[in-house]
C-alpha cells in the first residue's frame, strides 16, 4: 500500500524539482536516490529480467538462449488464455463493484455518522482486526464454515431450511468471490474514509440548506468529493484481485482457474518463458487498467 | 557381517561417547581412512525433497546413529524438481522421484553413484534393478523406476538400460497408489477405476491436480470404463492427451467432481469432512483420515495399480568428506530402522531384509504378509490405525507392487500436456 502511495508521491516531487532545478539540483537528485535505488534494483531490473526471459525459448527442463517469439504466440493464440484472462477479469469486476458499495457505506457510517474523533479512529481500527492474520489464514478459515459438514449448512438443516446440504457454498465461484470480498473490503475502506474525513462538513450543510435530500447530497456532493478515495480503493482491488492465485486454488477447488494459477502452473513444470510471457501480458493489462483509472480519477490531487 | 554392524550400533548407542565409535566402527566395514569416519560426524548434509520422507524423525535417528547433521526441506513434488534442476548449489542430497529423475540426471546437476559403496546393493530389491518385483510380474507402463536407475558410467548422464556399476539415485522408497475411498458413504463395493465417474459419486468425486499425474488417473478410469485402449499411459501420443482431457473437461462440466487437490493435507481434509466420497489419494493420507476414527479404504482396483518410486541422489558439488558422509548416511539409510519408519506409514523400503529386523513379527505380517494383525496395529507417531484380526487393504507386498499398471512419469510430450492440463483447468 505504503509504495503505491509513496510511488504516486514521488511524481508530484520529481515535477516541483524540475521547476525549482536551477536552485539546487544535486541536493534534489540526492533526496531521490534512496527510492531510485530501490526501485531500480526491486522493480525496474527484475521486470527487466521478466520481459527478457519471456521472448527466451526452452524445453522441459531449462531456459534456452535464443530469442523466439513462440511464447506470445502460443500464449496469445490459445483460446485458453483468453479464458482464463476473462475469468479473471470477471473476478476482478464482481469483487469491485461489491467492495465499492461495501467500502463506501462503511466509511460513510465511519465518516459522518459516528460522532468524535477517537470513535472513528477506534472503529477503524476494529475494521482492520482480521488483517492481524495472514492471507491464506484467512481464506482457508472459511473451509469448515461453508463445506458440506460446515457450520453454515448445519445450521440451516438444522432448522429445517434447507434440506440437503448446499454445495454451491464451498469451491465454487460464490466461495471464490466471497473470499475476495473478505479479503480485499479494507482497502476500498481505508482510502475512502481517508477521503471522506476531508470533505469539509460546510458543504454538506450548504446543500441541506438548499435543500439538497439525502441521496442528492450523497450523488452531488459525496460522491465527487470521495472520487480520489475511490480511485485509489479500486487500484488495490483491481491489482490484487487480478494477481492472486492463492484464494482461487483454496475456495475454487482447484476446479476454477486464473492467471495467476496458469503462471504458477507454467513455473511448477519449469516452463519459464512461457510464465514469464504469461506475467507480461497480465502485466501489461493491469497497467492498461489503471492507466485508465488514472484517467477518471485525479489521484493527485489527494496528495 | 551386515548382522553384527546393527548389532553393534545397538549396543553402542547407550552413551553420546559411543557415537564417534559407531561412526569409526561403520567406516572400518565400508573401507573409509579412520581420519575421516571420525570427521563425519561434524558433517552437515542439506537435504531437500518432498514431504513423504523429509521427516525429522529420520534426521534425528540419523544423527543419533551415524553423528552426521540431516538439515532437511520438505516441498512438493513440483517444487522439488524446480530447486533439484534450478539451484544445484542449494543443496547435497536431493531425496527424489523416479520420474523426476528423467528431467533432472540428463541436466548434470547430479552424479552417479558408485554401487560398490552401497553396503547393501545386492539386497536392494529387483524392482529397482531389472523392474520385475517377481520373475513372472511385467514392468508396466510409464516412467518405471529401473528405466532411470542407472547410466552408463561414473561421468555420464545417459541413461543405460540395464543395470550397470552407476546409479543415478540410491532407491529408498515406494509404492502402489490407487483410489482412496469412503467405505461408510460410497454404498457399495468399488473394485474398478469407472467408480470414479459413477453418476452416483457426482460432486463428490476428486483428482490430483498435478498434470503428470492425474491424467493417469483419468487414463486408468478411461481404460476401465473400456471407451479406448492406451499405447502407453505414462507417454501418450497428442490426440490421446487431446481426447483424455476432452474427457476430462467433459466430466468436470457435468460437475461429478467437487475439487482438485493439489497437497497431502488438502487431499485428507476432503476425505475427512465427507465433502469427497472417491479419489486419488496416497497411503500415508489414507492413514491419517484413519486415525481420526474415520472409514477409509485404500481400495485396490482390478485395473492395477499406479506406482512411484523415490531415492536418494548426491549433487555434483559434493566431494571428499562430505561425498563420503553421503555415502555413510545412505548406507545408514538402507540399514533398517528407516525402512521399518516407512513401512509402517503404508510405504515401502528398498531394502526389505534389514527393514524386517526392526519390525515385529505382527507389524511384518500385517504390513507386508497381508495377514491379519494378531495385535493392534500402530503408526510411527504411536495412533493405532488397524485393530487386531484387521488386514492391509490389498493385502501382501507381491500382491500390490506385483499389479502395478503404471508409473508416474514425465511424458514426451509433457509442454503439450500442461497448456492441455491448463484449458482442463479453465474449463
Amino acid at each position: 500500500m505504503s509504495t503505491t502511495v509513496d510511488t504516486a508521491a514521488a511524481r508530484p516531487a520529481a515535477g516541483a524539482t524540475r521547476t525549482r532545478a536551477e536552485g539546487r539540483p544535486l541536493g534534489a537528485w540526492l533526496l531521490a536516490l534512496p527510492l531510485a535505488l530501490v526501485l531500480g534494483v526491486f522493480l525496474v531490473i527484475p521486470i527487466i529480467m521478466l520481459i527478457v526471459v519471456s521472448f527466451l525459448d526452452y524445453n522441459s527442463v531449462q531456459i534456452l538462449w535464443s530469442f523466439v517469439l513462440s511464447n506470445y504466440q502460443e500464449a496469445l493464440g490459445s483460446a485458453v488464455t483468453w479464458e482464463t484472462f476473462a475469468v479473471t477479469i470477471k473476478y476482478a469486476a464482481i469483487t469491485w463493484a461489491i467492495t465499492l458499495f461495501l467500502g463506501f457505506w462503511l466509511s460513510y457510517f465511519l465518516a459522518f455518522e459516528v460522532r468524535g474523533t477517537t470513535w472513528q479512529m477506534g472503529l477503524f481500527l476494529v475494521c482492520s482486526i482480521p488483517f492481524l492474520t495472514s492471507n491464506i489464514i484467512r481464506t482457508i478459515s472459511w473451509i469448515p464454515a461453508l463445506g458440506r459438514n460446515g457450520i453454515v449448512n448445519s445450521v440451516l438443516l438444522h432448522f429445517h431450511i434447507i434440506h440437503q446440504p448446499l454445495t454451491f457454498l464451498l469451491y465454487s465461484q460464490f466461495a471464490i468471490i466471497l473470499a475476495f470480498v473478505h479479503l480485499n473490503t479494507l482497502f476500498m475502506v481505508t482510502p475512502i474514509f481517508n477521503s471522506m474525513m476531508r470533505i469539509d462538513r460546510t458543504l454538506i450543510e450548504a446543500a441541506r440548506d438548499n435543500g439538497a435530500g439525502f441521496w442528492q447530497t450523497i450523488w452531488n456532493v459525496v460522491l465527487p468529493l470521495s472520487k480520489t478515495g475511490i480511485g485509489i480503493g479500486t487500484i488495490f482491488v483491481i491489482t490484487l484481485v487480478m494477481g492472486d492465485f492463492v484464494s482461487v486454488s483454496i475456495m475454487g477447488g482447484g476446479q476454477s482457474a486464473s492467471v495467476g494459477i496458469m503462471i504458477q502452473n507454467e513455473m511448477s513444470q519449469l516452463q519459464y518463458p512461457a510464465a514469464a510471457a504469461n506475467a507480461v501480458i497480465l502485466l501489461a493489462i493491469v497497467l492498461i487498467m489503471v492507466f485508465l483509472i488514472l484517467r477518471v480519477v485525479d489521484i493527485r490531487k489527494e496528495l | 557381517m551386515t548382522k553384527k554392524t546393527i548389532l553393534d550400533r545397538r549396543g553402542l548407542l547407550k552413551g553420546a561417547a559411543a557415537v564417534a565409535g559407531v561412526a569409526a566402527g561403520s567406516g572400518a566395514v565400508t573401507g573409509f581412512p579412520m581420519i575421516w569416519a571420525q570427521n563425519i560426524k561434524n558433517v552437515t548434509l542439506r537435504q531437500f525433497g518432498t514431504g513423504v520422507s523429509n521427516l525429522n524423525d529420520i534426521a534425528t535417528r540419523c544423527k543419533a546413529d551415524t553423528g552426521i547433521t540431516i538439515s532437511m526441506t520438505a516441498m512438493d513434488t513440483d517444487a522439488a524438481a524446480i530447486r533439484a534442476i534450478t539451484q544445484p548449489n542449494s543443496y547435497d542430497v536431493a531425496d527424489i522421484e523416479y520420474f523426476t529423475v528423467k528431467k533432472v540426471f540428463p541436466t548434470g546437476r547430479l552424479q552417479p553413484l558408485d554401487i560398490k559403496k552401497i553396503k547393501y546393493y545386492d539386497e536392494i530389491v529387483p524392482l529397482f534393478k531389472d523392474g520385475k518385483v517377481t520373475p513372472t510380474a511385467s514392468v508396466g507402463q510409464g516412467t518405471a523406476p529401473c528405466k532411470v536407475s542407472y547410466v552408463e558410467g561414473a561421468n555420464s548422464t545417459k541413461f543405460a538400460p540395464s543395470p550397470t556399476e552407476w546409479m543415478t539415485l540410491i532407491p529408498t522408497i515406494y509404492n502402489a497408489d490407487t483410489l482412496g475411498i469412503r467405505p461408510d458413504l460410497v454404498g457399495k463395493p468399488i473394485r474398478h477405476w469407472k467408480e470414479l465417474v459413477d453418476p452416483s459419486f457426482k460432486g463428490k468425486a476428486a483428482i490430483i491436480n498435478i498434470p503428470g499425474i492425474g491424467i493417469m488417473d483419468a487414463a486408468m478410469t478411461i481404460e476401465s470404463l473400456g471407451l479406448w485402449k492406451y499405447g502407453d499411459k505414462g507417454n501418450m501420443t497428442k490426440p490421446e492427451i487431446d481426447k483424455t482431457i476432452k474427457f476430462l473437461i467433459e466430466q468436470k462440466k457435468a460437475g461429478q467432481f467437487r475439487a482438485f487437490w493439489k497437497s497431502f493435507e488438502e487431499s485428507v481434509d476432503l476425505m475427512a469432512s465427507g465433502e469427497v466420497v472417491i479419489q486419488s489419494m496416497w497411503s500415508p493420507a489414507v492413514t491419517a483420515v484413519r486415525s481420526k476414527g474415520i472409514p477409509c479404504v485404500f481400495q485396490p482396483l482390478e485395473e492395477g495399480y499406479r506406482g512411484w518410486g523415490g531415492g536418494l541422489g548426491i549433487a555434483k558439488h559434493l566431494k571428499g568428506l562430505e561425498r563420503d558422509a553421503a555415502y555413510e548416511y545412505i548406507n545408514w539409510y538402507l540399514s533398517g530402522w528407516t525402512g521399518a519408519y516407512l513401512n509402517r506409514q503404508g510405504y515401502y523400503s528398498a531394502v526389505l531384509t534389514t527393514a524386517k529386523k526392526y519390525m515385529s513379527a505382527n507389524e511384518w505380517g500385517y504390513w507386508m504378509e497381508g495377514k491379519p494383525a494378531t495385535a493392534p496395529i500402530m503408526s510411527p507417531q504411536g495412533q493405532q490405525i488397524a485393530k487386531a484380526g484387521d488386514v492391509r487393504d490389498g493385502g501382501s507386498y507381491y500382491d500390490r507392487i506385483g499389479h502395478i499398471a503404471c508409473w508416474n512419469s514425465v511424458m514426451d510430450n509433457d509442454r503439450y500436456l500442461i497448456q492441455k492440463w491448463n484449458e482442463f483447468s479453465v474449463a
